[in-house]
């Protein structure tokens, strides 16, 4: 079964969320929509729902995260949902037991959620195709194939500043080939109606065959910049220095990093998002990251709520979780 | 003993049979393609209905597991799978534990399986010590112990002063080397083929030029060297071509292709089908088509399983982490005698490509009804339906990319040195 088939029950509802592709444009819209019912919780005296009061929840991160791991906690608590941390990269899939056997041992401990970090591409379907019936699994990234809840999370950031989507002209920046964040946005920004999507990289950062994915490529920045209302930069990681994919962070950054200059070819109220943690001077200049077309901050707190809808949505505590067909 | 085969339709390349026909077997030998020798009395007598029959599959490649990876499978489980395919002869890969090389190691071999009497296997002998890509092995020692090739499987060799020892090496003994052939560093970390399915997945990608220029390289010192070159699972189209050039200029190589490769493609590891993760990848279908058509033009000698099975363990993991390899032996016979109704082949182009070149290229007596031959052979019946059930597989590996799919014909008989050796019952 692919992910985006795996993720719906038979009447086409969400019981997990492993991936944007393939979902249809009412689900994606009442994801936000849901969200932002709760987009005010946070900022109450007292900050829960009782939606997923006595259940259980496991966040299950085999790749470090604070950022990540963290909203989803929160979130999670603030359904009155109860939260194991589970840290698996120093648990005991190192001490040899098999990912099934782990997964077993924590449906004996009755969770109804696991939220799923991963190295590999596909984890999160694995672990959706081995729970029992009655377990939902969100995926919090799986190596370079989605991260769900970040693109929903974009999403409704670009929503809230500019609800037209259709008219919209997005350019995401960096590193496309390694990035799960990108895949899962083109796919979010294709199904809610986006028909300008525009990916800006060095060559050796673009996968082959970008554009099937309904996308247009550019290797210059200035050029893909132009009348954007929407820039998504990405993490650039260190390591792409070592594996001679980039020559230097100094290269880079003249080149692709997001300076004030280069902004302005972009339309006069873009925003500016960033899914963090940041690489001040090599991906984004900090005046652009700190400057008034930034929005990288809301996106965090604009986590939360989507982190809660989605939980919500899957566990079938949402007054209306229908997806309608595709 | 003596077998009696009747009213078959016998199909033989080398013979030039294609048609029905009898065939008389005694004392491990056929004694006839034709009529009833004088006399003649049968201990069996096999009536047919004009099924197919043909000499025996020698199958230029199975990983048994034995010995070292027992808990995978074993040349028991392995050989009682091999001849319900109609499977008499087997090429098994040198990356067992401990690697096939040394005569000891071969000699292993050789005494499990003679204990069961089934399909004939034929080792390949490492071609540096431990695969570990830097120390040749004792090449004639290998050679007198039994072993029809060399091969360093999936291990690379980057030094290329050292490929170029190993070619020139095994040329002075007349070895044929097995080339699989990959660039390591092209290869990276990748999973799958590179493409539009490994970019949507964002699964690691394997470029074809990882093949082509690991093709290239032997081509050049395979040229220079004079050794006899076989060129292992073929998977990109860009491969046939390289393949034609060099046999156009008279080199001396040959090459196959694994029988997943002309069914699936890249499309069939979506949804992070682990079945799915070969090796080399699944490519593109315009790479499949052109396996396809190289193997009809003759540019690709032979098809064999590339049997790997596995445990249960090593597929149950995220697709990254799943070992390549899939359990094929069973449906080896039946999807390459589909080509015939799906793909245009000619029933003697598909007995020449599982049983006559490969017998060739290993060059052992084998893949002939010819009289005096041994009596290697097996019986194809082509009306006979059949759904492939991972869990009724004989193999020990019940990995298969093929689970549910229809089969269009079944092997009913296979003979072994004159000895019944499977029957369909």
């Amino acid at each position: 079964m692919t992910p985006h088939t795996i993720q719906l029950d038979q009447h086409g509802r969400l019981k997990h969320f492993l991936t944007t592709e393939g979902l249809n444009r009412q689900t994606l819209t009442s994801i936000l929509d849901y969200a932002e019912s709760f987009a005010g919780v946070s900022g109450r005296a007292v900050k829960k729902v009782p939606l997923l009061r006595g259940k259980t929840v496991a966040n299950l991160f085999f790749e470090s995260s604070t950022r990540t791991r963290t909203t989803f906690e929160l979130a999670a608590k603030r359904l009155s949902a109860d939260v194991l941390n589970i840290n698996i990269a120093t648990s005991a899939t190192n001490k040899g037991e098999t990912l099934q056997d782990t997964l077993h041992t924590l449906e004996a401990m009755h969770c109804d959620m696991f939220v799923v970090r991963h190295g590999n591409s596909g984890a999160a379907h694995f672990i959706a195709g081995q729970v029992a019936e009655n377990v939902h699994v969100i995926n919090a990234g799986d190596g370079r194939h989605a991260h769900p809840t970040q693109a929903m999370l974009d999403m409704f950031t670009i929503r809230r500043h500019k609800p037209d989507f259709e008219s919209l002209r997005v350019a995401i920046v960096g590193d496309i080939a390694h990035s799960r964040v990108a895949r899962s946005e083109i796919h979010a920004l294709n199904i809610l109606g986006v028909s300008d999507i525009r990916v800006i990289a060095p060559k050796t950062l673009i996968p082959d065959n970008i554009e099937s994915l309904g996308v247009r490529v550019f290797h210059d920045l200035t050029e893909g910049l132009q009348d954007v209302d929407v820039i998504a930069m990405l993490r650039l990681q260190r390591e792409r220095i070592k594996n001679a994919v980039l020559p230097s962070e100094e290269e880079y950054f003249r080149c692709f990093g997001l300076t004030g200059t280069r902004l302005r070819v972009a339309k006069p109220d873009v925003i500016v998002m960033h899914p963090g943690p940041i690489n001040r001077g090599i991906e984004i200049d900090s005046q652009v990251a700190d400057g008034d077309r930034s929005v990288i901050l809301q996106q965090v707190s604009h986590g939360i709520a989507i982190r809660m809808a989605v939980m919500a949505m899957v566990m079938g505590a949402a007054p209306d979780s229908s997806g309608g067909d595709n | 003993m003596r077998i009696a085969v009747s009213n078959g339709h016998l199909v033989c390349p080398g013979q030039r049979l294609d048609g029905p026909g009898n065939l008389y077997i005694a004392d491990g030998r056929i004694v006839s393609a034709g009529a009833r020798p004088d006399g003649f009395t049968a201990d069996l007598e096999i009536a047919l209905d004009g099924q197919y029959v043909c000499p025996g599959i020698v199958d230029l490649s199975v990983h048994t597991r034995e010995p070292g990876f027992e808990h995978k499978a074993t040349i028991a489980s392995e050989t009682a799978a091999a001849v319900r395919s109609g499977v008499t002869s087997m090429v098994c890969p040198p990356d067992t534990r401990p690697v096939t090389d040394t005569p000891a190691v071969v000699e292993l071999i050789h005494q499990r399986r003679q204990r069961l009497d089934k399909t004939r296997i034929y080792p390949l002998g490492a071609l540096t010590k431990g695969l570990d890509g830097q120390q040749l092995t004792e090449a004639a020692a290998l050679k007198r112990a039994g072993c029809v090739g060399l091969s360093n499987v999936d291990k690379p060799i980057v030094d290329t002063e050292v490929l170029r020892r190993a070619f020139e090496y095994a040329a002075g003994f007349d070895l044929p080397v097995f080339i699989h052939p990959e660039d390591h560093y092209l290869k990276n970390q990748g999973v799958m083929h590179e493409g539009k399915i490994s970019t949507r997945l964002g699964l690691p990608g394997i470029p074809e030029t990882a093949e082509t220029i690991a093709i290239s390289r032997s081509l050049l010192l395979i040229e220079q060297t004079g050794v006899t070159a076989h060129f292992c699972r073929l998977s990109c189209a860009r491969s046939v071509e390289l393949i034609a050039m060099a046999k156009q200029q008279g080199l001396p190589v040959t090459a196959d292709v694994g029988i997943c490769y002309l069914y699936l493609t890249e499309l069939n590891v979506d949804g992070f089908n682990s079945q799915c993760r070969l090796w080399p990848p699944l490519r593109a279908d315009r790479d499949r088509l052109a396996l396809l058509e190289g193997l009809m033009s003759g540019v690709i000698d032979a098809v064999c399983s590339d049997h790997q099975p596995h445990d249960e363990d090593a597929k149950a993991v995220p697709f990254s982490r799943a070992e390549p390899g899939a359990s094929t032996l069973e449906v080896l016979a039946p999807l390459a005698f589909n080509l015939v109704a799906t793909r245009g082949f000619k029933l003697e182009q598909v007995v020449r490509s599982l049983c006559t070149r490969p017998a060739s290229i290993i060059g052992i007596a084998a893949g002939t009804l010819a009289e005096g031959a041994p009596a290697d052979l097996f019986i194809f019946d082509d009306n006979r339906q059949w759904t492939v059930a991972a869990e009724q597989l004989a193999s020990a590996g019940k990995n298969t990319p093929f689970d549910d799919w229809e089969m269009n014909g079944k092997v009913t008989h296979t003979i072994v040195g004159g000895k019944p050796a499977y029957q369909d019952n």
